[in-house]
């Protein structure tokens, strides 16, 4: 190591501030986005307990794979939707992280009974918890409604417990046996996280 | 490790089989790292994911956090995510644009997009010390090489080595035959990618992608799951179900179709399969897009281009690639047991929408992270990986038509489409560059 002459220090009177240096170089930064309120639908006590029934029946459903029926909670032109970002405003024509309309849901619940599906052995289980119920939008003609909720499930396998959280928005139909989902949008909170494996079945 | 484990090395890796510690010996991981993703060339990224100056992408070459960036004069850089002052790293996040400039979070010291350093705030306490701005220890410090080859840009940590082109080899073909495909001759990133990891050595994910006997096998699930739906939909309709539904089904295909697929390996590891979907239906969009595509390049060129067979190319060490539909998987091992892949999906420049669609169903149903396909594979090296961890055994084996598939001037060919060809060929690879220091 050669010595390293040092030169004496010249203290000098030092000027300006870490913000004026910085907008100097960058300018003013700029405001921040608006976002426009959540819209938020007045509804009767009844319907709100109703909406809230359905959503909790469909992950009970989900929790205890009772297949059929989860296939009957959708319209026939219904679609499960889970896209790659929450920025996402479209999935037609985008990667996503689930789009499915029926017919697919049927490939994913044939795969998962199958007795040669490798990774169900054991299969996972799984619970739902959902909550923070706000109706969007109630259509009072159709009966209609949009909903935005909470989710948090638990999925279990092979001594392994994962944890996914996100929000779910439901458009569901009226009809006469009831609601019926004609999208559901499911943003998890880690969305564009890498997956440690992947989701087996819908969140 | 010191050189006495060179010979080591030699002696994990036999022509038909391969000792465990392969891929379950952390220190035999860190080796890796430095010998082989640390020296030849690692893919970073595509040159449309930064399209404007200030754009960049930040990802793993080896153990190595790097950060690709567009300059403002167009160039493509890579760069290493670390400030030169104090070490901080310059990018925490995975994508954006950094405007004019790379800004420190800890003392604000400013660079320019190419790295070097442009100021830093209170300059004047520098003088009389051995600090100077033009002194390349106080710049980012750029990878040793970046190249691109048809917009996919690699980065070698070495100085050394040969350049990408001599080093792809026969894979040039992966990046070749997806742009080919593209009217245009070109193609364009799908932001944004899926991250998967997967809990096993990163050796079991190639060796995987190319073993043309598991297919039926483990995804027989989903592909008799695929075919049920198919005929139903087809018997509903009654027109063909899309053909996403094929993708899937295909997998029940019989073990004799499986082995007429030819596989090839090539100097550097690289490897090839070929494909088993048929790409090529007589609907309306196959049509209109083969006639974009003979409009762009004539039918003689046209017919050349789609004629070529495809399943993966496996770019060793760090890339499978499905050029029949613009896809790919890069390879980014976390540790000896962990393994990330970030997937990407590619636009064929000039190519009807439908095309791109069609792309994109497999795509969904192979690469998100919601796979039924994947599910299967994942599930399966984590089975390997925790056998290979255990003293029930020392080796894995690798003798399915060892010793008989023919070579000519370094490019292997496989015997039967069955043969265990590329995962021979790879460890052979893997033993030259570890026991070589990566000098090849």
């Amino acid at each position: 190591m050669t010595e390293i002459k040092f030169a004496t220090a010249k203290p000098n009177k030092i000027q300006g501030s870490a913000t004026e240096w910085a907008e100097q170089l960058d300018g003013a930064p700029p405001a921040a986005a608006k976002l426009p309120p959540l819209p938020v639908a007045k509804v009767a006590q009844e319907l709100q307990t109703a909406v809230e029934q359905f959503l909790y029946r469909q992950a009970e459903i989900l929790d205890d794979k009772h297949w059929d029926e989860w296939l009957e909670l959708f319209t026939a032109d219904g679609h499960y939707w889970m896209p790659a970002s929450e920025e996402q405003t479209k999935a037609d024509g985008m990667p996503n992280i689930f789009w499915e309309d029926l017919d697919l849901m049927r490939v994913r619940i044939k795969r998962v009974n199958h007795p040669r599906a490798w990774s169900q052995k054991p299969p996972h289980r799984t619970c739902h918890v959902v909550s923070n119920v706000v109706i969007e939008k109630h259509d009072p003609a159709s009966g209609d409604v949009v909903v935005r909720s909470k989710f948090h499930m638990a999925e279990f396998r092979r001594d392994n417990v994962r944890h996914f959280v996100g929000k779910y928005r439901h458009e569901l139909k009226k009809t006469k046996d009831g609601y019926r989902i004609k999208l559901q949008r499911v943003d998890p909170v880690n969305a564009e996280g890498p997956y440690e494996y992947v989701l087996l079945t819908w969140l | 490790m010191d050189g006495s484990v060179t010979g080591d090395i030699r002696a994990l890796v036999e022509p038909d089989r391969v000792h465990r510690k392969c891929y379950t010996d952390p220190d035999i991981f860190q080796l890796e790292m430095q010998n082989i993703h640390e020296k030849t060339w690692i893919y970073v990224g595509h040159e449309s994911q930064v399209k404007n100056p200030g754009d960049y992408y930040t990802t793993l070459v080896g153990r190595q956090p790097m950060i690709m960036v567009r300059a403002k004069d167009g160039k493509v850089h890579v760069l290493y995510n670390r400030c030169p002052h104090r070490g901080a790293m310059l990018c925490p996040d995975r994508h954006g644009n950094t405007g004019q400039t790379f800004k420190c979070s800890y003392h604000a010291w400013r660079f320019n997009l190419d790295g070097s350093l442009l100021k830093v705030p209170v300059a004047e306490q520098y003088e009389g010390t051995r600090f100077d701005l033009a002194d390349k220890q106080f710049h980012m410090k750029p990878a040793e090489r970046t190249e691109s080859y048809r917009g996919f840009v690699f980065a070698s940590l070495s100085h050394d080595g040969p350049d990408l082109r001599t080093h792809l080899s026969g894979a040039i073909r992966a990046f070749d035959d997806m742009c080919d495909r593209a009217p245009e001759g070109e193609v364009e990133i799908v932001p944004n990618c899926f991250r998967v990891i997967q809990k096993s050595n990163w050796k079991i994910f190639l060796e995987n992608q190319l073993d043309a006997v598991h297919p039926s096998i483990v995804h027989e699930s989903s592909g008799r799951a695929a075919l049920e739906v198919e005929k139903d939909i087809e018997k509903r309709t009654g027109k063909k179900a899309p053909l996403s539904y094929h993708y899937i089904s295909a997998f029940t295909e019989p073990f004799f179709r499986w082995d007429t697929l030819n596989t090839m390996g090539f100097p550097n590891g690289h490897c090839t399969l070929e494909g088993y979907m048929g790409l090529r239906p007589k609907d309306p969009d196959t049509l209109e897009y083969e006639a974009v595509m003979e409009k762009h390049y004539g039918k003689a060129r046209t017919e050349e281009i789609l004629g070529v067979n495809l399943h993966h190319v496996l770019v060793y060490p760090c890339l499978s690639v499905q050029s029949p539909l613009q896809q790919l998987r890069a390879v980014r091992p976390l540790a000896h047991d962990r393994t990330l892949t970030e997937i990407w999906h590619f636009r064929l420049k000039g190519a009807p929408e439908a095309i791109y669609r069609r792309s994109l169903d497999y795509y969904y149903l192979v690469n998100a992270p919601s796979t039924m396909i994947n599910a299967d594979d994942l599930d399966n090296f984590w089975r390997c990986h925790t056998g290979l961890s255990s003293q029930g055994g020392d080796w894995v084996s690798f003798h399915r038509n060892a010793g008989q598939d023919p070579s000519k001037d370094g490019v292997y060919t496989s015997v039967t489409g069955m043969s265990e060809l590329p995962m021979r060929h790879m460890m052979k690879t893997w033993a030259d560059y570890m026991t070589n220091g990566g000098r090849r």
